[in-house]
């Protein structure tokens, strides 16, 4: 039983893609996630359709109600995939195999895939059913709606990793993710307000660089504390 | 390789499970843990996995006098029944995940054999949720051994196992013991006839 | 802790000091043309109810204070594994909350006195709920984890990112909110980065009052810090004292 010859080094990145190609043939084969996810969007967009009724709404609220919607979304969704691994106990395979960044990384990407698809459905649904939502600089909605996914994603895959090791999860996920998305969910308000307006793509600059470092300060501190959140 | 504990105590809400465990091991020993239900066996077992952390001591593998190269993952192989497998995925896709979760290339060749070694290969396409808790235990040290690991735990090695099952353990049990470091946790002693080192957790509070 | 703060008798002096501060603040009469040392500006509008500067203020920035304080301690915490880091870490976040509940519904008031209504969204109100509301996550997860030295850990952690998260506070609220929502009618207070500064004026006998309030809520805050972690520290102690005579 001495040591093997021929599997070479441990690569960083072959353990994190395996954390995620794990996440995701698992989600491809029993779609628990996805599926959940999309009727919950589905029926945000339904309750948000009725209660504006005939009359609608200004296309500025409109703009906060498509981020309160993915917001939402994103709290139903992006849990899972810490939460699974300790209802069903094998979060300790994953710490006796995989090094803690590589997990990190793993799920990360999973989640941004995740929101990536969920937001481009909820936004199609959102112009198809809603009257007056409308976009007049495409540019500036595109990148708003990649950068607030991202930024959306990284917070929440961090906080997720902290509530799965907690007892109520469910409530826990949204009550702690809400404060510190705020500057994020604020910014790409604003920005999809500019965006509706008709705004130059420089005057939501400052909004983009906002979103910019947001993510890379959250994404920072995420490797940097995810080995306390995560090792026991 | 050289497994080094020292002073090993863990606190658990207050509750002292154990203080003060010491071993130090090298490739050909064996280490017994022994102790009552709940005193802990399993506890010992996850820190020295390093997944668990201590209250305080450390436990230290190193190789030729430095820390190991790469993560301590790569020379670890446990088998426990606290570690769950995934009941969407096949045995075969376990053993893939085995080498690609550590960051290794796979071994499907040398996962096929281990296989047929444990017993599972007629069923290795099918998924975890199917298999009886004999055969999940067979998954287990599949998992544990592919990437050759130096270092084996076992905890309750023959938990689920029948008569066969148990001569597969007894065998893989002697070839670590002859090239590696074996540790094993258990209260049923007939499970290990020699080994080097003890550890008995009954010791202390009555 | 430390020997040398309990024998001077420092408790004592604040008290005095503190009760100074409020007859002070409370007595001193404000006049349109303060031409005594011991009168203060009128502020057009509010007269007495300025008054409430010299207490909102101070819990505001305590409550900012005891959230950094508890980061750092966090920190420690998450450097040694020792649990009396922990429990410094936790007292100052629970006086945290105080300040900041007491901080958001004095603010709540003054904006009743200024602008007529309780809440007004603008940068300091909105800052001030956001930190009451990380305040609340903090305790709602803590009470989630039972193991000590997890609830311990995360609590740790969920602080560093709540703080990396604050200059964000600072600087996007006052953009973002300006625009989302009108001026409110009548703007005295101003913004320094989202904390409340204020823009009255005030002459020397107020500024120094003001001051001295800052400084007495400042030693009352610490002084209740110091009885919340030498309770739990003695709880600690003994709770850890039973294992070892083992």
């Amino acid at each position: 039983m001495s040591a093997p010859v021929h599997t070479g080094r441990p690569s960083w990145i072959r353990s994190a893609l395996a954390v995620f190609l794990k996440d995701w043939n698992s989600e491809l084969r029993t779609r628990y996630a996805v599926s959940a996810l999309l009727m919950f969007v589905l029926t945000t967009i339904a309750i948000v359709l009725f209660a504006l009724g005939t009359e609608g709404a200004p296309p500025h609220a409109l703009a906060g109600m498509l981020w309160v919607v993915i917001f939402f979304s994103g709290m139903s969704g992006l849990a899972r995939i810490f939460v699974t691994e300790e209802e069903r106990g094998t979060a300790m395979t994953l710490q006796l195999t995989a090094p803690p960044s590589a997990v990190y990384t793993g799920k990360l990407l999973f989640n941004l895939v995740l929101v990536y698809a969920v937001n481009t459905v909820a936004v199609l649904l959102f112009f198809f059913f809603i009257q007056g939502f409308e976009v007049r600089t495409v540019s500036i909605f595109l990148v708003t709606l990649f950068l607030g996914s991202t930024g959306l994603a990284v917070m929440a895959t961090l906080i997720a990793a902290i509530i799965a090791k907690a007892n109520t999860k469910g409530t826990l996920f949204p009550v702690l993710s809400f404060p510190l998305l705020l500057p994020l969910l604020l910014a790409v308000i604003k920005a999809t307000q500019l965006a509706a307006e008709g705004a130059f793509f420089a005057e939501a600059g400052g909004e983009f660089q906002i979103l910019i470092s947001y993510i890379g300060a959250v994404l920072t501190v995420s490797y940097l504390v995810f080995d306390y959140v995560w090792k026991d | 390789m050289k497994v080094e504990a020292r002073g090993i105590r863990k606190v658990f809400n207050r509750r002292v499970i154990f203080r003060d465990v010491s071993f130090s091991l090298e490739e050909g020993k064996v280490l017994l843990v022994t102790g009552r239900n709940g005193s802990g066996k399993s506890t010992l077992v996850k820190i020295v996995s390093h997944v668990l952390s201590p209250t305080a001591g450390s436990v230290t593998f190193t190789d030729g006098g430095g820390p190991v190269k790469g993560a301590v993952a790569r020379h670890l192989g446990l088998v426990s029944p606290y570690l769950q497998l995934y009941d969407e995925f096949t045995a075969s896709e376990h053993l893939d995940m085995a080498m690609t979760l550590r960051g290794l290339r796979p071994d499907p060749a040398g996962a096929d054999a281990l296989l047929e070694r444990v017993g599972l290969f007629p069923r290795r396409n099918d998924p975890v949720r199917t298999y009886s808790s004999g055969m999940k235990q067979r998954l287990k040290y599949a998992f544990a051994l592919l990437h050759r690991p130096a270092v084996l735990l076992l905890d309750e090695p023959m938990s689920n196992l029948d008569a066969e099952g148990i001569g597969m353990v007894r065998g893989v049990m002697d070839e670590q013991r002859a090239a590696g470091i074996l540790v094993v946790a258990t209260n049923d002693l007939t499970d290990l006839e020699r080994y080097d080192e003890r550890v008995d957790l009954n010791g202390g509070k009555p | 802790m430390s020997g040398k703060i309990r024998a001077f008798p420092w408790k004592g002096l604040l008290g005095v000091w503190t009760t100074l501060v409020i007859v002070l603040a409370l007595a001193l009469p404000m006049v349109p043309q303060p031409r005594f040392w011991y009168e203060f500006p009128i502020v057009p509008g509010l007269e007495d109810k300025a008054r409430i500067i010299f207490f909102h203020v101070p819990t505001a920035w305590l409550s900012v204070l005891a959230f950094v304080s508890s980061m750092v301690y966090g920190i420690r915490y998450l450097r040694t594994k020792d649990l009396r880091w922990d429990l410094r870490s936790a007292s100052a976040a629970g006086l945290g909350l105080l300040f900041c509940v007491l901080a958001t519904v004095t603010g709540a008031i003054w904006a009743k006195f200024s602008w007529g209504t309780f809440w007004n969204w603008d940068p300091r109100q909105t800052s001030i709920f956001v930190l009451l509301l990380i305040y609340g996550a903090y305790f709602a997860l803590r009470s989630a984890v039972e193991v000590e030295e997890k609830r311990a850990s995360l609590a740790a952690v969920y602080a560093v990112i709540a703080g990396v998260v604050m200059p964000f506070f600072m600087f996007v609220i006052p953009r973002v909110l300006e625009s989302l929502h009108p001026e409110p009618l009548v703007n005295l207070e101003g913004s320094v980065g989202g904390l409340p500064a204020p823009k009255l004026q005030m002459n020397g006998t107020m500024l120094a009052v003001f001051l001295a309030s800052l400084a007495a809520f400042t030693g009352v805050y610490y002084w209740m810090w110091t009885l919340r972690v030498r309770a739990a520290a003695l709880e600690l102690r003994r709770a850890t004292e039973g294992e070892n005579r083992d």
